[in-house]
């Protein structure tokens, strides 16, 4: 019996997923008998496009930035795609089961967090990345970082599962104290998530004592997070105008050498010129 | 291979989960589609329980957290390698944190069919890092004892085919090799033996020669697991721990006379 398919010692990939691109041409490729443990988000991303993302504990006015950041890109005619943590339809189903009939545990609430990023990677983050856009995301791996370590996974574990992620060109993280979060998100909605609440982990049964003492597990985490990763950190107490001047100047700086995809506008106008 | 498990995680484990012992025993079936573990796990089954212990068996994809949204996402065409592994791994944590860690902390013996293994294998083939598939299972508990039910491509096509047909990802037509399934069985089958091989010696399987008949490898395998048995029971005994669990393994004589504890670190 013959196999014809060609023998692939499969180049490495040069996207950020632990995979050749696509369809990897690779049967019998012989494993390392030593694997190298990489991580990509210790080293800056080489797509033409750049990528920004918002963290930060719930009520503390990140996607409110991030979408008068989106208003102000978009106006001067950059090419924006905006991506939200936890919005990809594979994984869905089981997401709402597991909520639902409280089936999940740390660890299994972290994987499908990991499946609906690495989806999301796939579908709307690199394509856009690599065709030169700026991609904005509304959360990003260090959610996971912060929340599943609070849950109680560990923390090199959460961190090796995420490993063909990227490296964002700028990390905004928003700091505030749980108290104006908490009040943020009881004024605007009058009961707390469960999950949000962190409900799940059983350190109160009442929703508002849980979030407080949840998020300030997960408030204490992002802070290390910020030096471990350099996020940048923005006081999320100000007034609103205020953060977003601090946003575009940071913004700004990371879209210094940024060059747009050639647009057709762009075309004609050298078609001209020619 | 470790003989007598204490609490002994292939990385970082469940960190949040309170440390009990777990007096029963983990004992996983591993080998590639079509070799005729299920058939062989259901006379196992029986056997155990007339030996007088208590069976737990799991398999994969059959969490009731994502079975459903793995065979949906396999009717689509949205799966890369990446969301393949960590579907197949939030699976495996799932019916490891409701099923087999419950069982083995009720002292019952669990029968894995399929484990982490499979996962290094076939994502092996399919091209990932093979140090982020290691990583990403670093939650799972090493099991007992691996059982290797191992085949070559030419006594598997004929079971396959003559048994359920040739599948559309058990041939690999996802890796789009070509678009012949037959050769694509034959290549990717072949590149997931190989792998099976090497990981067989890599982790210290129990070899067992799946070319043979149903009643062979079915008395091959109780030998080895009846051998399994009364070993870790000399040794709970040895350390002082109750042997209870395991005493009915003294009495019990294998149907294979030729018991073998290759591949055996004691």
């Amino acid at each position: 019996m013959d196999s014809r398919a060609p023998d692939g010692h499969g180049g490495k990939p040069e996207t950020g997923l632990p995979t050749a691109n696509g369809n990897s041409g690779t049967g019998s490729a012989s494993i390392r008998p030593h694997p190298i443990r990489k991580t990509l988000l210790k080293s800056p991303h080489s797509y033409r496009g750049r990528l920004i993302a918002v963290e930060g504990i719930d009520g503390s006015g990140k996607s409110t930035q991030l979408g008068l950041l989106d208003r102000w890109l978009r106006a001067q005619g950059h090419p924006v795609h905006f991506t939200q943590w936890n919005s990809s339809r594979l994984v869905r189903r089981s997401m709402q089961r597991g909520k639902r009939k409280n089936l999940l545990t740390p660890t299994t609430f972290s994987l499908l967090h990991a499946v609906d990023f690495a989806d999301r990677l796939t579908y709307q983050i690199l394509p856009p990345l690599k065709a030169g856009m700026i991609v904005l995301a509304d959360r990003y791996v260090y959610t996971a970082f912060a929340r599943d370590v609070a849950r109680g996974v560990h923390p090199e574990w959460v961190r090796q599962v995420y490993a063909f992620a990227p490296r964002p060109d700028l990390t905004l993280y928003f700091r505030v104290p749980i108290e104006v979060s908490l009040e943020r998100l009881l004024a605007g909605r009058a009961k707390l998530k469960y999950h949000e609440a962190g409900m799940d982990v059983g350190l109160s049964s009442d929703p508002v004592e849980s979030f407080r003492l949840f998020q300030s597990r997960v408030l204490e985490i992002y802070g290390a997070l910020a030096e471990e990763f350099g996020l940048n950190t923005i006081e999320a107490t100000g007034d609103i105008p205020a953060q977003q001047r601090i946003v575009r100047r940071m913004v700004q700086e990371v879209l210094r050498d940024y060059q747009q995809p050639r647009t057709r506008a762009a075309h004609d106008h050298d078609a001209q010129a020619k | 291979m470790t003989l007598k498990r204490n609490n002994n995680w292939f990385g970082h484990g469940l960190p949040y989960l309170a440390r009990k012992p777990l007096p029963g025993h983990l004992i996983a079936i591993e080998g590639t589609d079509g070799v005729g573990r299920s058939t062989q796990i259901a006379l196992l089954r029986p056997w155990l329980e007339l030996e007088g212990y208590a069976v737990s068996d799991t398999g994969w994809i059959r969490s009731p957290l994502l079975s459903e949204t793995i065979n949906e996402a396999k009717q689509g065409h949205r799966l890369t390698v990446t969301t393949f592994s960590l579907l197949y791994a939030a699976d495996f944590a799932d019916r490891l944190e409701h099923e087999i860690l419950p069982a083995l902390q009720a002292g019952f013996i669990v029968i894995a069919d399929r484990y982490m293994y499979t996962a290094f294998a076939r994502n092996a083939v399919m091209g990932a890092d093979p140090a982020w598939t290691r990583d990403l299972f670093g939650m799972a508990l090493v099991p007992d004892l691996v059982l290797y039910l191992q085949v070559d491509v030419d006594h598997l096509v004929p079971r396959v085919v003559q048994g359920k047909g040739m599948d559309y990802w058990e041939s690999g037509m996802h890796l789009a090799l070509g678009s012949d399934i037959f050769e694509s069985f034959l290549h990717y089958q072949r590149g997931l033996l190989g792998e099976y091989d090497r990981l067989a010696e890599e982790w210290g399987f129990v070899t067992i020669d799946a070319r043979r008949s149903i009643e062979d490898i079915q008395s091959e395998l109780r030998s080895h697991i009846a051998d399994y048995l009364r070993r870790s029971g000399r040794e709970s005994a040895k350390s002082g721990k109750s042997a209870e669990a395991t005493k009915s393994a003294e009495s019990e004589a294998p149907t294979n006379g030729a018991a073998a504890s290759d591949g055996q670190k004691s």
